[in-house]
C-alpha cells in the first residue's frame, strides 16, 4: 500500500467534523486526514455527504462542529485563497470567455499584458485557444466546465476541490476534463474530487474515501480500497450495486 | 366623423412641421422624466442591491413594503410632494412647487420603488447562481455587489426602462405638483389632459402621438434585450 500520509504537498485534516439538520446528521467525520500528493477522490452514493464535506474543506459551509486545518493551520481567508473550487454546474459570468479568466487574474494585480500572455496560456491547456471572445455562457457543457477549471487555475491553487465535474457530459468531455486534472495534479496542485462515477475513480484517484450516510466508511489507497474493502455497504457499492 | 379626420390631419401636420409649442414640451417631458429616471436609479439600485445580498432584520418587511410601493396611486404621491413643498409644509421655504423640479421629485417618489424592487429581484437571482462562486474566489458579499450589478446589466436596464415608462406616462402627480403651467411645467401628459377638455384635439392628439411612439420604442427596446439575453441563455443550454 502506498503511503497516503507522507507530508509532500498540502496537509488538509479534518476533525469531529459535524453538521447536523433537525435530527439527520448530515456529516460526521471524527478525523480525515487527506495527505501525499493526491488526487483524492471522494466516492458514495447520493445523499452520503460528500459535497458537504468538500464545502467544509473549502470553508463554504461552517460545521456544527469540529475544525477543518491545512498545513495544521485552521482554515481562514488567508488558508482559503489557497483553495479554489469548481461546482457540479459551472458559475460562468455573463462575459465573454476571455474575461471570465481576466476577472481572476485582475483580483491578483497582474498587469494587463501579463494577464492577456496568462489567458493565452490557460486556454491553450485547456484546448479553448480562439475562443478568448466568445461569449462565455454559449459554451458546450464540457467547455464551459473546463473554462471553470481553467478559471480555478487561473488563482493558481495549492488545493483544488471539483465537485463531480463531469456529471452531466458524454465520454469524450470527460475525457478532456480528466486530462485537464491530471494534468493540474501532475504540476503540484493537491486534487481533491467528489464523484459518483467508479469508473473514473478508478482511472485518476491514488487515494479513495468512500462515504455513506454523512460518515467515512473507508479510506486508503485506491487500488487497496477497490480491492479490499471491508465495509459490506462499499464493498456492494464498489460492485455496481444500486445503494440509496 | 369628418372633423376627427380633420384633427387627425392637423395633428399630424404639427408633428411633421415640427411645432415649436409641441417641441418644448416634449423636450420638458422627456427632461423630466429621465432626471426623475436618473434620481431614482441612483437609489433604487443600491436599495435593490442591498436588499438582494443584505441579511439584516426587517429585510422581508423591507422587501414586502417595496414591493407594494410599486402600485402607489400617482394622485396620492403629487398629494404628498405638493404637502411637502406647499409654503406651509417642511420644504416650503425652498419654493420648489409648480416647478419642473417638484415634478421630477414626485416622479422619483413613484418610480424608486418600480427600479428597486425590478434590481433587487434581478440581482437576488443572479446572486443565488454566483453567491458560492464568489465566496470560493475569495470575494465577500460587500465585493459580489459590483460583480453582480455588471452581470446583470441588460435585466437592470430594463429595469430603468420600465421606470421611464411609468415617468413619462404619469399624469396625477406632476399636474398637482407641477399646476400645468404654459411654458413652464406643462408636459405631454398634463397638456393632453387640458386640451382634450377644451376641444383643442389637434395638440392633443400630436402629443398623443408622441407619446404611444415613445413608449412604444421604450417597450420595444426592453423586449429586444430581454430577447438578447434569452437568445444567449438558449445558446448555453442548447
Amino acid at each position: 500500500m502506498r503511503d497516503l500520509c507522507n507530508d509532500t504537498g498540502v496537509l488538509i485534516e479534518a476533525t469531529g467534523l459535524r453538521l447536523v439538520r433537525g435530527t439527520k446528521h448530515l456529516l460526521d467525520i471524527p478525523h480525515l486526514r487527506l495527505g501525499g500528493p493526491g488526487p483524492t477522490v471522494i466516492l458514495g452514493p447520493n445523499g452520503a455527504g460528500k459535497s458537504l464535506l468538500l464545502r467544509c474543506l473549502h470553508g463554504l459551509i461552517r460545521a456544527d462542529a469540529g475544525q477543518v486545518r491545512q498545513d495544521g493551520i485552521p482554515l481562514d481567508g488567508r488558508q482559503r485563497m489557497r483553495q479554489a473550487m469548481v461546482f457540479q454546474r459551472p458559475v460562468l459570468l455573463r462575459r465573454s470567455v476571455a474575461a471570465n479568466l481576466d476577472f481572476v487574474l485582475r483580483r491578483q494585480g497582474l498587469p494587463r499584458a501579463v494577464r492577456r500572455e496568462r489567458i493565452a496560456e490557460l486556454l491553450e491547456t485547456g484546448g479553448l485557444s480562439g475562443r478568448e471572445r466568445q461569449w462565455a455562457r454559449s459554451l458546450s457543457g464540457g467547455e464551459a466546465q473546463r473554462l471553470a477549471i481553467l478559471r480555478a487555475l487561473a488563482t493558481e491553487p495549492d488545493v483544488l476541490f471539483l465537485d463531480e465535474p463531469t456529471s452531466a457530459l458524454d465520454p469524450g468531455a470527460t475525457q478532456a476534463i480528466e486530462a485537464l486534472v491530471k494534468q493540474a495534479s501532475a504540476k503540484g496542485v493537491r486534487i481533491v474530487m467528489v464523484t459518483h462515477d467508479i469508473g473514473q475513480a478508478r482511472r485518476l484517484a491514488r487515494d479513495v474515501v468512500v462515504m455513506i450516510g454523512g460518515r467515512i466508511a473507508e479510506h486508503g489507497d485506491a487500488l487497496h480500497v477497490f480491492d479490499n474493502a471491508t465495509h459490506g455497504t462499499v464493498r456492494r457499492f464498489l460492485a455496481g450495486d444500486l445503494i440509496f | 366623423m369628418q372633423e376627427f379626420a380633420q384633427e387627425f390631419r392637423d395633428a399630424f401636420a404639427l408633428i411633421l412641421a415640427g411645432d415649436a409649442e409641441l417641441l418644448a414640451i416634449v423636450l420638458l417631458s422627456l427632461r423630466v422624466s429621465l432626471f426623475a429616471v436618473f434620481f431614482a436609479a441612483v437609489i433604487g439600485m443600491p436599495l435593490g442591491a442591498a436588499l438582494a445580498v443584505g441579511r439584516f432584520p426587517g429585510r422581508g418587511a423591507l422587501v414586502v413594503l417595496v414591493n407594494a410601493l410599486m402600485g402607489l396611486p400617482p394622485v396620492v404621491v403629487g398629494l404628498l410632494v405638493y404637502l411637502m413643498l406647499s409654503r406651509s409644509g417642511p420644504l416650503g421655504v425652498l419654493q420648489l412647487l409648480y416647478t419642473p423640479t417638484a415634478m421630477i421629485i414626485a416622479q422619483v417618489v413613484l418610480v424608486t420603488p418600480i427600479i428597486a424592487a425590478l434590481s433587487r429581484q434581478v440581482i437576488e437571482m443572479l446572486d443565488a447562481e454566483y453567491a458560492e462562486q464568489m465566496r470560493s474566489l475569495g470575494l465577500s458579499r460587500f465585493a459580489t455587489v459590483p460583480v453582480l450589478l455588471w452581470d446583470g446589466r441588460i435585466a437592470l436596464l430594463t429595469a430603468l426602462l420600465a421606470g421611464f415608462g411609468r415617468a413619462i406616462a404619469e399624469v396625477g402627480a406632476v399636474i398637482i405638483v407641477g399646476g400645468n403651467i404654459n411654458h413652464v411645467t406643462r408636459v405631454m401628459t398634463t397638456t393632453i389632459a387640458l386640451e382634450t377638455s377644451k376641444g383643442n384635439l389637434a395638440l392633443a392628439l400630436a402629443l398623443g402621438a408622441v407619446l404611444i411612439a415613445i413608449a412604444v420604442t421604450v417597450n420595444a427596446l426592453v423586449s429586444l434585450l430581454g430577447q438578447r439575453a434569452e437568445v444567449r441563455e438558449a445558446m448555453r443550454n442548447a
